[in-house]
């Protein structure tokens, strides 16, 4: 399938990981292909969404009901199936808050080793804003087969050990400057999720999450990412790397970002972020 | 705890709410849910251009902003007043079931409505427990203004008849 998109697209490490809205349109109605939305908001889709596209909730769908923990393969096969994704189908994930959550589902599909899956570039809000066809209506879905794949935690998922045995490499924090400081436990405009301490781990560079997005929440040009990563934060692409913010969900988008835009080699995105590592007992923070 | 299914202390129009999320399954009452952030009033003329004037529920995840009035009249009536963007149904239709169930209702009986109120909706497994946090921070910060303005009401009477 062609992957051709956009000049900007083209200039990314790996281009087929990024669609532009024109490119999804014109894919709608495409076979191979199946749109799921991602969304922070667990009613977001409900209220309209792209035609033909699912919808994928990153706590009901992805996660594990009891324990702090992903979906096994079981239930992620399931998942998939439901959503009429087969292994080799082509998924393209979209969503609201510049992306976050179709990230963060790409990334947990990454676990499962599904191969060719796709953001679209500047989300959901890019595609409402060109005025794009909306629709409430839920597609029929055909139930496809997806095979039962145990979830590979080793090549893209950092633990809170795996952690403390990377300190003294390259860590990126992406939360906000002030959850960074430690003078807040929590994201600007966002609940107090009980952090016990505030600050970051030692050695860690904060890169907003932010910063890496355009105002209209598509993704910077390889150029403009190349100069703050490669030469602000002197970051390079055969760099081991952990990158961390609350919950996993902001670093998600710094995990696309380093991986698939800039081809970094080896990227780990640690999902325990904030609110497991400054409510530890005995490790150390930075302030 | 009260049972979840539990209404019998909770104000008759929050109670009729809460029965009919239980009466139908985990996808409709998401489907509830979004009709009740369809239907949230808007804001009086009188809120125009006033965010500040509100006060922010910081406990949502979306931005929501709340007014609370405790009328002049012997019942002490409240009046509840949110905006929150399009973009963030769940949190209109927690604003919503507040909404319905609350407004008009006098301050002693919205004092009286129990925290865990949020919970008896049904909602927590449909919308993940996490969501839930965002309408009882607005349950909470509802019924500390309804006391403040309250209390205030009640000196101003003292004052007059003293």
């Amino acid at each position: 399938m062609s992957t051709s998109t956009s000049d900007k697209i083209e200039a990314y490490a790996h281009p087929e990981r990024l669609v532009t809205t024109a490119w999804l349109a014109e894919h709608l109605d495409d076979e191979d292909v199946v749109v799921l939305e991602s969304d922070e908001d667990v009613l977001l889709y409900d209220t309209g969404h792209v035609p033909g596209a699912r919808k994928l909730d990153w706590h009901t769908d992805l996660n594990d009901p009891l324990t702090r923990d992903y979906v096994d393969g079981e239930r992620f096969a399931q998942v998939m199936s439901e959503r009429g994704i087969a292994r080799d189908t082509t998924v393209v994930i979209y969503g609201d808050k510049s992306n976050w959550w179709a990230a963060y589902a790409l990334w947990v599909m990454t676990l499962f080793g599904h191969e060719d899956v796709r953001l679209l570039d500047g989300g959901r809000a890019k595609w409402v804003e060109e005025g794009r066809e909306l629709t409430t209506d839920v597609p029929e879905v055909t139930p496809a087969d997806y095979p039962v794949v145990d979830r590979d935690d080793s090549a893209v998922r950092a633990f809170k050990a795996d952690v403390l045995d990377h300190l003294g490499s390259p860590l990126v924090d992406v939360r906000s400057p002030g959850e960074y400081s430690g003078e807040l436990l929590h994201m600007p405009d966002y609940p107090q999720e009980g952090a016990m301490r505030g600050g970051h781990i030692p050695g860690a560079a904060s890169v907003p999450w932010a910063r890496a997005a355009n105002e209209d929440g598509t993704f910077r040009s390889r150029e403009e990412l190349e100069a703050l990563y490669l030469e602000e934060q002197g970051l390079s692409a055969s760099d081991d790397v952990v990158a961390y913010c609350r919950i996993g969900e902001r670093s998600s988008h710094t995990w696309f970002v380093l991986t698939h835009l800039l081809g970094f080699e080896k990227v780990r995105n640690y999902d325990g972020s904030w609110t497991e590592w400054g409510n530890s007992v005995g490790v150390p923070v930075e302030r | 705890m009260p049972e979840e299914t539990e209404r019998t202390d909770l104000p008759e129009a929050m109670a009729e709410l809460a029965e009919d999320f239980h009466a139908v399954s985990q996808p409709e009452r998401l489907q509830l849910l979004l009709e009740l952030s369809r239907e949230l009033p808007a804001l009086p003329e009188r809120y125009d251009g006033s965010l500040d004037t509100m006060e922010r529920v910081d406990e949502c995840q979306s931005p929501l902003f709340l007014a609370v009035e405790v009328e002049d009249d012997p019942e002490h009536t409240v009046r509840l007043f949110f905006d929150a963007p399009p973009e963030a149904p769940t949190t209109r239709g927690f604003a919503g079931i507040l909404h319905e169930s609350l407004d008009g209702l006098s301050a002693r009986q919205v004092l009286e409505v129990p925290d865990d109120a949020p919970y008896r909706f049904g909602l927590a497994e449909a919308v993940s427990p996490l969501r839930m946090r965002g309408m009882v921070g607005m349950l909470g910060r509802i019924k500390r203004q309804v006391r403040l303005r309250d209390d205030a009401r009640t000196a101003e009477a003292g004052q007059e008849s003293a």
